[in-house]
């Protein structure tokens, strides 16, 4: 059997996690380790990654607080250090925490971070979120937004958002590129992807456990090969088979552009510039 | 040898899905190297006499080697017995009941009535947890989801039963799986559609807790990208003796009665 992901040359995950030894997970170091050999398998050339605070230890995954988010994304930072060429690190932030928010992406991001995290700590069309949008502007880098595929309700833990709330947020901020997070990953995605259809600073990462038949098709007909990005949060089987999936679909250069190409121009990541040149 | 257990022909109420016909689903089984594939009929499952969608079914695969059928039975209607009694005679390696999409109280009577009736005739019962992700189902696609407490009493109603269970998670094995007595989780097969690979690992978890022997090859076409389930299986690494035996060889135990019979 060859490599799982094919001999495509090139994979981004623009949608990761890793975890840290202050998370309620006893395994956490074994979830990384699982994340960096699977990645191996497939052929994952980058992890662009995130750790959402403690993971609930000390404050609620969705509602990290301050002290948490510091500790998480100086351990993101760290592991990207330590392996600059296969992680990247997005400084995930609290808009609940205005000054901290934006200390935390002028600091990380200086580090050398590429993008910004939005969980689910406020609503993505509340106005506390327009000062997190122009600084992703000035750094150039793009949002990163958990999104509850049509969240119809308020769901426990989170303040979730959905692409209507996305859209509006973006429709304010047209400098500012955003991925909406995992389609895949609960809801009702056919919802969505009528919300982001002519929103062009909209980006679709396929990442998530779901592996609904129609579902690719349905992203392609929407956005288009160039508003897709991939990526596989906490599952990296239905990620593969997503990949897989999209060579039945797509011709080579387009499975490249939702495998890889589209991430590195909306990173700004050098293997961009060096292809587009 | 690769025998999809979990597969679906037809339309399905509640959202466009591409490669719904038996067409569709030769070329995925080639494209993927399925060599078998167990084939229900989706649009019965919300009929309410699924048993109408078995000649169909029965008709459409008939000259087809490589899909076999798996009629439904309902056994809340009348006549549910000769029509059971009527498919076992055919070249089918089980029955599917889908009882709380049937409106069927899945530990009631009629439910009951079915597990000692296929283990009298010695046929597998096939059924599943669920078809979609509880958080995008159509608003009126209300059904729940079958409950492990539903497949534990199953397992004690008749020690003949056997099972075939799509679309579990680890959740659910594991509540089944050790709330049993190894003889009754010796009667289930668990399709491996619904189980995380890594980073989360939930699968290779089972297969060193649960075991090998108990998990076989699904995938929930169409509803579900068939290419996930190899995905995972790549992903394990696992020697080739066991992954054979998910792909096809734990079914030879769970069907020797049954074929040996035919």
């Amino acid at each position: 059997m060859g490599r799982p992901g094919g001999d495509a040359t090139m994979l981004i995950d623009v949608h990761a996690h890793f975890y840290h030894d202050r998370t309620p997970r006893q395994d956490w170091r074994a979830r990384n380790e699982s994340r960096l050999r699977a990645g191996e398998q497939m052929g994952i050339t980058l992890h662009i990654a995130s750790i959402l605070g403690s993971w609930g230890a000390t404050s609620p995954t969705y509602f990290p607080s301050p002290a948490d988010l510091d500790y998480a994304n100086r351990w993101m930072l760290d592991l990207q250090r330590a392996g600059p060429d296969r992680i990247a690190g997005y400084v995930a932030v609290n808009p609940n925490f205005q000054r901290h928010a934006l200390e935390q992406i002028d600091h990380y991001l200086g580090e050398g971070m590429v993008g910004i995290k939005l969980a689910a700590s406020r609503r993505a069309d509340d106005p506390l979120l327009d000062p997190v949008c122009r600084a992703a502007a000035d750094h150039q880098v793009p949002i990163l937004h958990h999104v509850w595929q049509h969240r119809g309700r308020d769901w426990p833990g989170q303040e979730a958002s959905d692409a209507v709330e996305l859209v509006a947020l973006a429709e304010r901020h047209p400098d500012t590129n955003f991925i909406m997070a995992h389609i895949a990953g609960g809801g009702d995605w056919l919802h969505s992807l009528r919300a982001v259809r002519g929103v062009d600073n909209v980006h679709v990462d396929l990442s998530g456990s779901g592996v609904d038949g129609g579902m690719l098709e349905a992203c392609l007909e929407a956005v288009g090969v160039d508003r897709l990005v991939w990526g596989a949060d906490i599952t990296l089987d239905t990620g593969l088979a997503k990949s897989r999936y999209l060579e039945h679909l797509l011709d080579g250069d387009d499975v490249e552009r939702v495998r890889w190409k589209n991430a590195a121009v909306l990173f700004g990541l050098p293997v961009a510039r060096e292809t587009t040149s | 040898m690769i025998i999809d257990v979990n597969v679906l022909v037809g339309s399905y109420p509640f959202r466009r899905v591409p490669g719904s016909s038996l067409g569709h689903l030769a070329e995925s089984m080639t494209r993927l190297g399925i060599d078998q594939a167990w084939v229900s009929h989706l649009p019965s499952i919300f009929w309410r006499d699924p048993m109408e969608g078995n000649e169909w079914l029965l008709k459409a695969t008939s000259d087809m080697v490589a899909m076999v059928p798996v009629p439904a039975i309902h056994p809340g209607l009348p006549g549910w017995e000769a029509e059971l009694d009527r498919v076992v005679r055919l070249p089918i390696p089980a029955v599917r009941c889908d009882a709380s999409f049937y409106g069927l109280d899945p530990v009631g009577e009629e439910m009951r009535a079915m597990v000692r009736a296929c283990a009298g005739h010695d046929i597998p019962l096939l059924t599943a947890v669920r078809l979609e992700d509880g958080r995008q189902r159509h608003p009126h696609d209300r059904a729940p989801e079958l409950a492990a407490a539903d497949v534990r009493s199953w397992l004690r109603v008749d020690a003949g039963l056997r099972l075939v269970v799509t679309h579990a998670d680890r959740a659910f094995i594991e509540e089944v799986h050790f709330g049993s007595t190894p003889s009754e989780a010796s009667r289930v097969w668990w399709d491996v559609s619904w189980l995380w690979g890594p980073p989360e690992d939930h699968l290779q978890q089972l297969l060193e807790t649960v075991g090998v022997d108990r998990f076989v090859f699904g995938t929930g076409q169409p509803l579900r990208l068939p290419e996930a389930a190899l995905a995972k299986l790549d992903l394990l690494g696992l020697p080739a003796e066991d992954r054979h035996r998910i792909t096809a060889g734990n079914l030879s135990t769970c069907l020797s009665r049954t074929t040996e019979e035919r």
